[in-house]
C-alpha cells in the first residue's frame, strides 16, 4: 500500500513538475540566435550518438528501421520520442515485446537530448496540454466515446485482444496527449479532426481526476465495477447474515 | 483476512460445543415463567440507549462530517443494537408460556347427510356418454382451430424487416453531431463512428465504423472489389456476437512486432480482421460484421455505395450471413 501511495506521490509530483514546466513562459535566448542553434547542434549531436548506442540495433544507425525488428523513426516526431522514452516503454529487451511502463532507462538530459535528434527527423512536436483549463463534464464524454473501451471508463486499464491496455493514473498530461496524438503500439491515434486541443485539455483533466475517484458509494474495491462489489457483499455480507440468523434462530430438540 | 477466518472458525467452534451439550428436561408447556430479570432488563435498556446514541451520531456525522464508511458504521452499529435488545427482549423479558386454544367442532352430522344426497343427486342429471360425447366435440373443435388459424399467419417474408437498415446507395455517412465525414477525415490508424444522414442513429443498423487500411493490403472477398476506396473500410459497429458496440480498434504502429489491424468488441473480445472485409480471427463472434460499400462523392464527402453485406447484430438463429 505504502508502496502505491509512493507511486501516486512521484506520478503527482511529476505531473506538477511537467504542467508547471509547461505553464512557465519559453526560455528566452540569452544570446544570439545562432548560440542556441549551436546548443541544438551539440544535443542532437549527443542524441545521435546515444541513439546509435542504444536504439540501432533495432531501428538502425539511420534511424531507418530494420526489416521485422523496428520501425523507422524518421517522421516519428518529438511527441513519439518523448513519451516512449519518457514512460520507460523504450528501450525494449526483445523487438517483440509489448511495450509496457517502465521507470525510464535514461536521465532526463539523455531523453532531452534523444527527443532533439529525432525531433531534427522531422514530425509532430510535443503536444501542449493544460488539464487545468479542461472541463470534467465534456472529458469524461469524450473518454467514454473514445478511450473507455479499452482503458475502462475509471482508466484501470484493460486488454485488447494481443496487447494490454495500461491503467492511465501514473501518466503525466503531456504523455497522455502524446499518447493520444501518436497511438502507442497498436492503439490507435487521434488527430485535432476528432479530438481537438480544448476536448484533448477536457481528456486529460478527467484522466488525472481518476487518480482519487471521489468512490461515493463507499470504498472503491479497485474500481473495477460491480463483479469484485458484488463478491464482497456475497461472500461477507451474506456469511454475516448467515450468521446472526443462526445466533437469533432458536431451536428445540 | 487471515483474522476474519480465525474469527469464523472460533464461531463455528463455539457452535458445536453448544449443539454438544446434553439436553436437558424438555420444558413443561404449561408453566409460565415470570421471573423478573433485572439483569437482562438492564442490559436491553443500555442496548437500546446506546443504539440512539449511535442513531444521533448518525444524524449529527451527516451533518459535520459526511463520510460514508463512518455513516455506515454508525447506522450499522445502531440497528444491531436494536436488533439485539430486541431479541434478548424476547427470550429473557417477556413472560414465556406455551398455551393451547380450544377449537370449535368441525364436524356436523346433519350438514354431513345432506351433502351426501346432494351429490348422490347431481350425478342422475347428464348421462356419461353426452358428457363425453361433448367433451369430444369440444376438443375437436378446439384442436381444429388450433391448426386451421396459424394459416393467417402465411404472409410476407420477415426477412426484409430483420435486414432493414437505413443505408442505400447516395446515403451520405455523418459524425453523430450531424457534420458530414470527409475521406480525409479517415487517417490510418484512426477510427471513426459514423451514422446515416438523416435517419435515426439509435437504430440497429444505424451506426458504422470507418478505418483507412493501405489499399495494397486489402484482402476482401472477390465480390467486395470496389467496396473500399482509398483503402477505406465502413463496417456495422454492432458486434454479431451479443450485438455490443464495436469499439476498439488495433492499430498497430509496427506489424512486425505487434498483431495485425483488427476491430475488437469489448464485451467478449471477438475480433475481427479488417483487411479481410471483417473475418472473425479470434472469439465468439459466428459470423464477420457487415461491410458497408463506400464511395467518395466529388467533394470528398463519404457516401454509401449500397446496403450492408449482411444482417445486423447478433447471429441468432440461422443468421449466417
Amino acid at each position: 500500500m505504502s508502496r502505491r501511495r509512493a507511486l501516486f506521490a512521484l506520478a503527482l509530483v511529476a505531473g506538477t513538475l511537467a504542467v508547471v514546466g509547461l505553464a512557465a513562459p519559453p526560455p528566452r535566448a540569452q544570446g544570439p540566435a545562432d548560440v542556441r542553434a549551436a546548443a541544438d547542434a551539440s544535443a542532437i549531436a549527443r542524441g545521435r550518438s546515444l541513439f546509435v548506442s542504444g536504439c540501432s540495433s533495432c531501428h538502425g544507425m539511420d534511424a531507418r528501421g530494420r526489416p521485422g525488428r523496428g520501425p523507422s523513426v524518421i517522421g516519428a516526431g518529438a511527441a513519439a520520442a518523448d513519451f516512449y522514452l519518457s514512460t520507460g516503454r523504450m528501450p525494449l529487451a526483445e523487438p517483440r515485446d509489448e511495450p509496457t511502463r517502465a521507470p525510464p532507462a535514461y536521465r532526463r538530459s539523455d531523453i532531452r537530448a534523444l527527443v532533439a535528434y529525432i525531433a531534427a527527423l522531422g514530425g509532430p512536436t510535443i503536444p501542449r496540454v493544460a488539464p487545468q483549463q479542461g472541463r470534467l463534464r465534456e472529458g469524461v464524454h469524450a473518454f467514454a466515446d473514445h478511450c473507455a473501451g479499452c482503458h475502462q471508463i475509471v482508466g484501470r486499464g484493460g486488454i485488447a485482444t494481443g496487447a494490454v491496455a495500461p491503467p492511465l493514473q501514473e501518466a503525466t498530461p503531456t504523455q497522455i496527449a502524446e499518447a493520444v496524438r501518436i497511438g502507442p503500439y497498436v492503439m490507435p491515434r487521434f488527430s485535432e479532426r476528432q479530438i481537438d486541443a480544448q476536448t484533448l485539455d477536457d481528456l486529460v483533466r478527467y484522466v488525472r481526476s481518476t487518480r482519487h475517484p471521489d468512490d461515493r458509494g463507499g470504498w472503491g474495491i479497485g474500481n473495477l465495477g460491480p463483479v469484485p462489489e458484488g463478491m464482497v457483499a456475497w461472500l461477507l455480507a451474506g456469511v454475516a447474515l448467515l450468521i446472526v440468523a443462526r445466533l437469533i434462530g432458536e431451536r428445540t430438540s | 483476512m487471515r483474522r476474519l477466518w480465525r474469527l469464523l472458525l472460533a464461531l463455528v467452534l463455539v457452535w458445536r460445543r453448544r449443539d454438544a451439550a446434553p439436553p436437558g428436561p424438555p420444558p413443561d408447556p404449561s408453566s409460565r415463567d415470570t421471573r423478573p430479570r433485572p439483569r437482562a432488563e438492564r442490559v436491553a435498556a443500555a442496548a437500546l440507549a446506546i443504539a440512539g446514541a449511535f442513531g444521533v451520531a448518525f444524524a449529527v456525522l451527516f451533518v459535520v462530517r459526511p463520510d460514508t464508511q463512518l455513516l455506515g458504521l454508525a447506522l450499522g452499529v445502531a440497528l444491531a443494537l436494536l436488533a439485539f435488545a430486541l431479541v434478548l427482549a424476547g427470550k429473557r423479558i417477556v413472560p414465556q408460556e406455551i398455551a393451547v386454544e380450544e377449537r370449535p367442532e368441525l364436524v356436523r352430522e346433519e350438514d354431513e347427510a345432506a351433502t351426501a344426497q346432494a351429490v348422490a343427486e347431481s350425478g342422475e342429471g347428464v348421462s356419461r356418454r353426452r358428457l363425453l360425447g361433448a367433451a369430444a366435440g369440444m376438443a375437436g373443435a378446439g384442436l381444429g382451430a388450433a391448426l386451421i388459424v396459424p394459416i393467417s399467419a402465411l404472409g410476407p417474408n420477415v426477412a426484409d424487416r430483420i435486414d432493414h437498415t437505413p443505408w442505400r446507395d447516395g446515403v451520405g455517412l455523418a459524425y453523430e453531431d450531424g457534420r458530414p465525414v470527409l475521406a480525409d477525415d479517415v487517417e490510418s490508424r484512426a477510427l471513426i463512428t459514423a451514422f446515416p444522414t438523416g435517419a435515426d442513429p439509435r437504430e440497429l443498423g444505424s451506426p458504422v465504423v470507418v478505418v483507412r487500411v493501405p489499399v495494397t493490403e486489402l484482402d476482401l472477398p472477390a465480390r467486395r472489389q470496389g467496396w473500399a476506396p482509398e483503402g477505406l473500410l465502413a463496417f456495422s459497429k454492432i458486434c454479431t456476437h451479443a450485438g455490443c458496440a464495436v469499439g476498439l480498434y488495433r492499430a498497430p504502429l509496427y506489424e512486425p512486432t505487434s498483431r495485425g489491424p483488427a476491430l475488437v468488441c469489448p464485451c467478449h473480445y471477438s475480433t475481427f480482421d479488417v483487411r479481410r472485409g471483417a473475418e472473425v480471427i479470434f472469439g465468439p463472434a459466428g459470423r464477420p460484421l457487415p461491410q458497408l460499400p463506400l464511395r467518395i462523392a466529388p467533394d470528398r464527402r463519404l457516401l454509401a455505395a449500397g446496403g450492408m453485406s449482411g444482417s445486423i447484430g447478433p447471429a441468432w438463429w440461422s443468421v449466417k450471413r
